[in-house]
This record gives structure tokens, C-alpha cells and sequence, in this order.
């Protein structure tokens, strides 16, 4: 079973806040889940190459130049931000 | 379906606008009910359908798909329109551009009525987990449609559009098709560019069609399909016309059954089963038992590397660029965070984080991104992810040698039918069962179908039966020529 600890931890890394009700909660889901993958130790893979590409596909390059959206497309893309000024994002104060 | 009405809009039978009010009208008729729909595009939809009549009026040609009506999943950006992936935390949020396949379906001519319901991200087998409420299954409405692409096999199973586009990353196009009775195609992968498709698992995700016949499906494939500079991961093109593999012959071709798919098969599922196989031998096909020894670690494999794909491509959800902000004075106060985290410098930013991820993302959503974000915390990659990339290619494997001696390999799409509202919903786990048999497919980059072969009755219903062909690697034509074959012999 995950602790207390584990959870909040994970919590924070993936940036969902919890309640103490929720660290319960995901102590019980997530622990048997986790057993459940248990399951691969059973195989012993220290030879197999891990897939890189499921197709095989390599590297592909194209020229390092942007498009740019035009006015109207800013516009369109900045509409979705919650807080802007002077057309820029606004992030909250990190100081 | 697609070239009926196709020649009704050419012998000027029909008009498209005419063909696209019938559709709205459908909908406005029977989605209160079903659900299928989470946005309607009409403005959009009569002047894609205006200007088709006006080019069939002029005597111009125009191509199959052209003022022919389909939907969208809501995974899928559509310029100007409303995309929210079934999730909350896009609620307002409008796509400034059109997904690659969009582009392609516009181009064709394709009249777009709507966006369709789905499970929260694509996370879910029943459509259950959609922050909008859940999709009811036409065939029977106590009963979900099934997931996560569950108002896009709905709304053609229910004739609210002629064809939609799913995303497909462990079953999500063909466990739907086979609850509602329909066709759901999932490409190679790599067949289908995902630009502007809103990521889930990256290493697994497709785009496909749903439709009420192969050929129907097919004609999707051939517009969606192609070489797209926007996915690095997409293949090089084929321009295939799929509908054109369609010859209704499968004398010969070997089908493989395998055995750790079939052996715990019971009941009226198995029945309809083993009428298919016998069906697939009447028209000239050969069957054979196999093995993809592999298929017992298939499940834990897909959730481990599903769920850490989706922690790393969720993490874009903030609350700063685009989507909801929650900003809950209350909510904050009562959020635990580790201390490494919460210093006083970062905590009005951090705040804004957990709270908007707490209230924005739904339960199925939270306990993936929390099992995917443990899965790749420092000390556990080797034991999850990297093992997992490993055992994934073992099952790779499986199929490259199944592949020597077979040229499809075929079970039912799902273990069961269609299953009643809540009967899943409270155990994670059982719910991850229903997609036991479509995981593989997406693990090893497969191209699968699923088609109708059957039903079963419940209740007084009689629930429809998928079928699963998987086929080699970029053999589309392959798969669809054998579903489509079988189809036209059903009696």
C-alpha cells in the first residue's frame, strides 16, 4: 500500500491538489492497480530491446523556420488564455 | 451508404442541403435522448452543403464524400469551434485551427454537423466518464454506447450523421462500433496524421472512421489518411483508394485465431463467434489456431505506458494558456502539497495549478495522471516504463510471428455486450477488462477493425456482436476487403 507521504508527493509532482478524503482514495485505487502490474515481474526482459517507434520510423527533419499566424491568428489563439496583458499570457506572481 | 446517396446528389434526387437539415432534424428528434452530441456546427455545415449544390447545380463533378454529413469527436480541433474533449477544464475553449484530418475532410467536400461526446480525454470503455453526462446506446438506451468514442459510434449507429472520426488508443473506435453495432476502423499507426487531435498516448493514439458499412469506412480512410509534415509520427503516404480493395473475394487468405483470446470465451458471445469462423470458411477462407503468447501481460503493459504518456501530455492542462482557471480561495486552503513545493515564493502559482487540476479534470482523468506521474517519478522508470517498452516489444514480436504463418488474425471485438449504465463504474480495474482483447492491436501499431457479426439478446434486445480483424502493419486493405466480404454474405 502507498503512505500518506507517497501520494501527497505524487500529488504535488503532477500538480492535482487533494483533500485528505482523495489521498484515502487514491491509496486504495492506485495500490491495486500497481499490484496488478506486478504482474511483468514474472518476465525476464534484461535482453529485449525496448520499442523505440512501434513502425520502426526514424528521426525526420524539416527546415528550422516558424509560420507565422498573423494577426488575426494570435488573436484567435490568445482568445483561449484565461488572463492576458498587452498580448502576452499573464502567469500568476511567482515571487 | 456513402455512394447511394452520393448518386442521389449527382441525379439531383437529393440536395445536400436538403440531406443536412434531415440529419439536424434526427438530432434535434432523438439527442436529448441519446447524448451523441456536445456542440452542433450548423452554420458551418449549410454553407459546406450550400456550396456542394451550388457546384452539382453548375454541372461541376463532385467526389464521393462531397455534401455528405458527418461528426466529430470532441478530441478533435475544429477551427472556430468549440473543442473540449469531453473535460471540463476546456470548457470555453475554441480551436484556432483545423486539425490535418479536418483540413483533408474539408477539402473532400464533407459537410461537419457537429462534435460528438466522449469519455473525459478519451479515458474510459463506456462513455460514463464524460463531464457532459453519458451517451446512451440506440440500440438499447438503458445501456451505454461504450468508449471512450462513444457519441461518435451513436450518432451513426442512431442516423444522426452518415459517418464520424474517433480516436482510437486502446479500443476507443472499435469497442463503441461493437456495442452500437456499426463499423469502427483503427488505422496503422502512423496511417492517420493526429495533428490537432488532442494527445492521450502519444505512442498509441489513431484516428479512424465510423461508419454503417466497410466501404462507407473505407471512403473515410482513403480522405483522412496520408503523409503529414505536422506528425513526425505519420507515415509516408499511400494514396490508396481503399473503397477500390473491395472485391469481395477472400478465397484462400489464412485467418488466425488466437487461442488465449478464445479459451475463456463463453456463452452466446462464443456462439456468434464460432458462426463467424464458419461463416469466413463458407467464402473460401482458412482458419488457424495461434498463439500470441505475450497476451497476458498486454493489459498491465498498456496501463503503464498509456498512463505515463498521459501525465506528460495532460500536464499542458494549467490553468495559465488556454482552458479553465480555477481559483478557489477555499479549495486552497485545504490542498495538501509537499513541502519541497509549497515555499512561499511559488505558492500563489502553484495554487492555481492544483486547484484548476483538482476541479477541472474529472476522477478516471485524476487517477491516471497520478498512476502515469508515479510510474515515471525518479527511481521507478526502470521498474514501469522501461520494462513495460520492453514487454511491449515482445508482443510486437508475437505478431511479426504470427504474421509469418497468418494473414489475420480475428476474435471478437470484446469479451461481452454492451453493458447497463453503472454496472462498471465503481471498480477501475473490471472497467479496464473490456478492453482486453483492442490493447494489443494499439501496443504492437496494428491496423483493426470491428465490424457487426451478430447478436446477442438480453432482455428482450438484441445486442450486437463485433468482430476484430487485425491485420500486418499498413494493410488496411486487407483487413476492410475481408470485413467487407463477410458482410455482403451475411444473410
Amino acid at each position: 500500500m502507498l503512505t500518506r507521504e507517497e501520494i501527497i508527493n505524487v500529488a504535488t509532482l503532477a500538480r492535482i491538489g487533494v483533500s485528505e478524503k482523495d489521498v484515502e482514495n487514491y491509496q486504495h485505487d492506485l495500490s491495486a492497480i500497481l499490484d496488478y502490474f506486478k504482474k511483468l515481474d514474472e518476465l525476464d526482459v534484461a535482453d529485449v530491446e525496448p520499442i523505440g517507434h512501434i513502425t520502426g520510423m526514424q528521426n525526420r527533419f524539416r527546415n528550422d523556420s516558424n509560420d507565422d499566424f498573423g494577426k488575426l491568428g494570435k488573436e484567435e489563439i490568445m482568445k483561449n488564455a484565461p488572463e492576458t496583458k498587452d498580448g502576452f499570457i499573464k502567469v500568476k506572481s511567482v515571487l | 451508404m456513402i455512394k447511394e446517396l452520393h448518386k442521389k446528389l449527382i441525379n439531383k434526387e437529393i440536395t445536400s442541403v436538403q440531406l443536412t437539415q434531415d440529419y439536424f432534424n434526427a438530432i434535434e428528434k432523438r439527442d436529448a435522448e441519446i447524448g451523441a452530441y456536445l456542440t452542433l456546427t450548423k452554420e458551418l455545415a449549410m454553407q459546406q452543403a450550400e456550396f456542394v449544390d451550388a457546384k452539382i447545380s453548375k454541372g461541376e463533378n463532385i467526389e464521393l464524400l462531397e455534401g455528405i454529413p458527418g461528426a466529430i469527436k470532441d478530441m478533435i480541433c475544429v477551427d472556430g469551434v468549440r473543442t473540449t474533449a469531453g473535460s471540463k477544464i476546456l470548457d470555453n475553449y475554441i480551436a484556432p485551427y483545423d486539425a490535418t484530418v479536418i483540413k483533408k475532410l474539408k477539402e473532400c467536400g464533407a459537410v461537419i454537423l457537429g462534435k460528438t461526446n466522449q469519455d473525459e480525454f478519451a479515458m474510459g470503455s463506456s462513455g460514463e466518464n464524460s463531464a457532459y453526462g453519458p451517451t446512451k446506446n440506440p440500440v438499447d438506451p438503458e445501456r451505454v454506447a461504450g468508449g471512450s468514442s462513444s457519441g461518435s459510434a451513436a450518432a451513426v449507429a442512431g442516423d444522426e450523421a452518415v459517418w464520424s472520426l474517433g480516436t482510437d488508443t486502446g479500443g476507443s473506435i472499435r469497442q463503441p462500433a461493437a456495442f452500437c453495432g456499426i463499423v469502427g476502423l483503427k488505422p496503422t499507426y502512423g496511417r492517420v496524421s493526429r495533428s490537432g487531435a488532442i494527445s492521450m498516448g502519444s505512442s498509441l493514439d489513431q484516428i479512424g472512421p465510423f461508419a454503417k458499412t466497410v466501404e462507407d469506412a473505407a471512403i473515410i480512410l482513403s480522405a483522412i489518411s496520408g503523409e503529414d509534415s505536422l506528425d513526425a509520427t505519420s507515415a509516408k503516404s499511400s494514396d490508396k483508394k481503399y473503397e477500390d480493395y473491395l472485391t469481395g473475394d477472400i478465397a484462400g487468405k489464412i485467418i488466425g485465431v488466437p487461442k488465449e483470446y478464445v479459451e475463456s470465451l463463453e456463452g452466446e458471445i462464443k456462439n456468434v463467434f464460432e458462426k463467424s469462423l464458419e461463416k469466413f470458411k463458407s467464402l473460401g477462407a482458412k482458419i488457424e489456431e495461434i498463439s500470441l503468447p505475450h497476451s497476458q501481460y498486454a493489459l498491465p503493459v498498456y496501463y503503464i505506458i498509456m498512463t505515463s504518456e498521459v501525465s506528460s501530455n495532460l500536464a499542458k492542462f494549467d490553468g495559465i494558456k488556454f482552458g479553465m482557471r480555477f481559483d478557489d480561495s477555499a479549495e486552497s486552503k485545504s490542498q495538501l502539497s509537499s513541502s519541497e513545493n509549497s515555499n512561499a515564493t511559488s505558492k500563489k502559482l502553484l495554487e492555481t495549478y492544483l486547484d484548476t487540476r483538482k476541479i477541472g479534470f474529472g476522477a478516471e482523468v485524476k487517477r491516471r495522471i497520478m498512476l502515469g506521474t508515479y510510474a515515471l517519478s525518479a527511481g521507478y522508470y526502470d521498474a514501469y516504463y522501461l520494462k513495460a517498452q520492453k514487454v511491449r516489444a515482445l508482443i510486437r514480436k508475437d505478431f511479426e510471428d504470427a504474421f509469418k504463418k497468418v494473414d489475420f488474425i480475428y476474435s471478437p471485438t470484446c469479451p461481452e455486450v454492451a453493458f447497463k449504465f453503472g454496472e462498471k463504474s465503481n471498480d477501475p480495474l473490471k472497467m479496464y477488462l473490456s478492453d482486453i482483447y483492442t490493447i494489443t492491436a494499439n501496443l504492437a501499431g496494428v491496423p483493426a477493425i470491428s465490424f457487426p457479426i451478430g447478436s446477442v439478446v438480453e432482455d428482450g434486445k438484441a445486442l450486437p456482436v463485433g468482430g476484430q480483424l487485425i491485420g500486418k502493419w499498413f494493410d488496411e486493405e486487407g483487413i476492410l476487403n475481408m470485413a467487407h466480404t463477410f458482410e455482403i454474405n451475411k444473410q
